[in-house]
């Protein structure tokens, strides 16, 4: 159905967030950003920069990453996203590509995090035996102020072998019996923090 | 910031496409992938009464690749054209500049027309319109032209789409056999608008000697350079090409200007240093493909 609707008037935008129909009515001019997070109280998804260059806001439209901040929630209804939240399992265990993280120092203040973790996710699905250049190529659009990036490309490196190893769709929300980590050294990644390493998301 | 107000048009053919966008004349604006556009919204550098999203039209979505084109309408993204392997063989300087093209995660979503509409000093698709003499088909209630570079690319981010049109398509013509081509740029990141780039075909004759030669420059004037390098370059053996002459020409075309990232000299010296890599790459590729094709008909 084609749609038309004013600038102040408000339309009625239904999507799928990580497997859950979600709606809600905004005007034009609602990036996809602030919908996630103003609209539908999804705070994972970050927002620096608001033209493009940062990429704290990258998300997953129909499995291919894109930058929320540069799309409007009217374009996208009926699809699927994916964001940061949508990634542990039910039990709070991390994901890969976030236990990757964890275990390599990839973040510090962790403002980029989710937006480099899901472009991570899209990469990885893409490209499931990456080089060193691939990985920096891979992760260019995104950037850190804190950690100097070198935790970053080994979190992506330990990712794509753990996602190797498993099978896993990166793109997908993890499942703990697909967990290739158990017996890995300080790979235990469950929602008591069982390396210390840091928090995890509830 | 955040993009003021607008009125919202997603329609879902070409046809309703086109009455919306002449109902509204001067006030109407495409949204194609947005990747030039929302930042220009969201800075306020661009205010548009009313957007016309492409989002629901997908019969703007095929490539198509005959024996002398490749056409790629305005929904087909950076990304999808840099992995369509029919259209890449057809013209390999299609994946030899999007490989350049801003990161994975914007390709995702920015399209290959809208590049060219957008006109990025830049930009390297822009680059491919006038190097592959390509045409920009536009069409409007009224009926339907097509521009070439020249006449479609007018200056820095401004190009010849007139209020109530839709750019359709754009069509590369494909190369000449024995034709190989090459994209060198350098960018302070990968991924990031380049300080000046070189797209370059160059066609060998049957004894492998160079009997037509062409670059496009960005980065290096308000819209591509295109600069024929035939006459400097002509007669020379594939593999020991002598591109003095032709750089020269080259750096005497282009027209730089300092910024925050590079001076104007800078970028005339690296200009010319990308266009002897290109060169050098274009003829080698030039033999390869003039050998593929021997075999095929031997
Ligand atoms: C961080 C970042 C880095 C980038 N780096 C590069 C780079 O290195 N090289 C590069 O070339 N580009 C780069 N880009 C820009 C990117 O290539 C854009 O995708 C492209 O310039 C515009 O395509 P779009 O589909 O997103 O167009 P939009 O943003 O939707 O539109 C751009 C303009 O073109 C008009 N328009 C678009 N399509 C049509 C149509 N079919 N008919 C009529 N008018 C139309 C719009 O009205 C608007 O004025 C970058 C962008 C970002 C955010
Ligand atoms: S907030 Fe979207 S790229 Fe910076
Ligand atoms: S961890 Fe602070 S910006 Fe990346």
């Amino acid at each position: 159905m084609s749609v038309t609707a004013g600038a102040h008037e408000r339309i009625e935008v239904e999507v799928t967030v990580n497997g859950v129909p979600r709606a809600a009515e905004v005007p034009p001019r609602r990036l996809l950003s602030d919908f996630l997070r103003h609209d539908l109280r999804l705070t994972g998804t970050h927002v620096g920069c608001e033209h493009g260059v940062c990429g704290a806001c990258t998300i997953l439209l129909d499995g291919a990453p894109i930058r929320s901040c540069l799309a409007f929630a009217v374009s996208v209804h009926g699809r699927e996203l994916t964001t940061v939240e949508g990634l542990a399992a039910d039990d709070g265990t991390l994901h890969p590509v976030q236990a990757a993280f964890q275990d390599q120092h990839g973040l510090q203040c962790g403002y980029c995090t989710p937006g480099f973790v899901m472009s991570a996710c899209g990469f990885l699905a893409e490209t499931t035996e990456p080089d060193d250049d691939e990985i920096r190529e891979g992760m260019s659009g995104n950037l850190c102020r804190c950690t100097g990036y070198a935790g970053i490309l080994a979190a992506v490196k330990q990712a794509a072998g753990d996602l190797r190893a498993s099978g896993a769709d990166p793109r997908s929300q993890h499942q703990p019996e697909d967990d290739a980590f158990a017996g890995r050294p300080g790979g235990e990644h469950g929602p008591a923090g069982g390396d210390g390493g840091g928090e995890v998301p509830s | 910031m955040k993009p003021s107000p607008f009125a919202y048009h997603a329609p879902e053919s070409v046809d309703e496409t086109l009455t919306t966008l002449s109902e509204l004349g001067e006030d109407g604006k495409v949204l194609a992938g947005g990747q030039s556009l929302i930042p220009l919204l969201n800075m306020r550098l661009a205010a548009p009464p009313a957007l016309v999203d492409l989002a629901r039209v997908p019969e703007l979505d095929t490539v198509e690749v005959t024996a002398e084109h490749v056409r790629v309408p305005a929904r087909v993204t950076h990304e999808r054209l840099r992995t369509h392997a029919e259209a890449t063989a057809a013209i390999p300087l299609l994946r030899q500049a999007l490989d350049w093209v801003a990161h994975p995660v914007i390709r995702n979503r920015g399209t290959a027309l809208g590049s060219i509409v957008h006109g990025d000093p830049a930009g390297e698709l822009p680059a491919l319109l006038g190097l592959l003499d390509g045409n920009v088909e536009l069409v409007s209630t009224q009926g339907r032209r097509e521009a070439t570079a020249d006449s479609f690319l007018l200056g820095p981010l401004e190009s010849d789409v007139r209020p109530g049109e839709l750019a359709r398509a754009v069509v590369f013509s494909r190369p000449a056999p024995r034709t190989g081509s090459a994209f060198e740029e350098l960018a302070r990141r990968h991924g990031d608008y380049a300080m000046a780039g070189v797209a370059v075909t160059v066609t060998l004759d049957p004894a492998r000697n160079v009997a037509a030669a062409r670059a496009a420059f960005i980065g290096v004037g308000g819209t591509p350079i295109g600069v024929e390098l035939t006459d400097a370059l002509s007669g020379q053996a594939f593999d020991a090409l002598e591109p003095g002459e032709a750089i020269g020409l080259a750096r005497a075309a282009i027209d730089p200007t300092d910024d925050i990232h590079a001076t104007a000299s800078y970028r005339r010296h690296l200009a010319g240093v990308l266009l002897g890599r290109a060169l050098e790459s274009a003829a080698r590729r030039a033999a390869e493909d003039a050998a593929a094709e021997e075999g095929t008909h031997t």
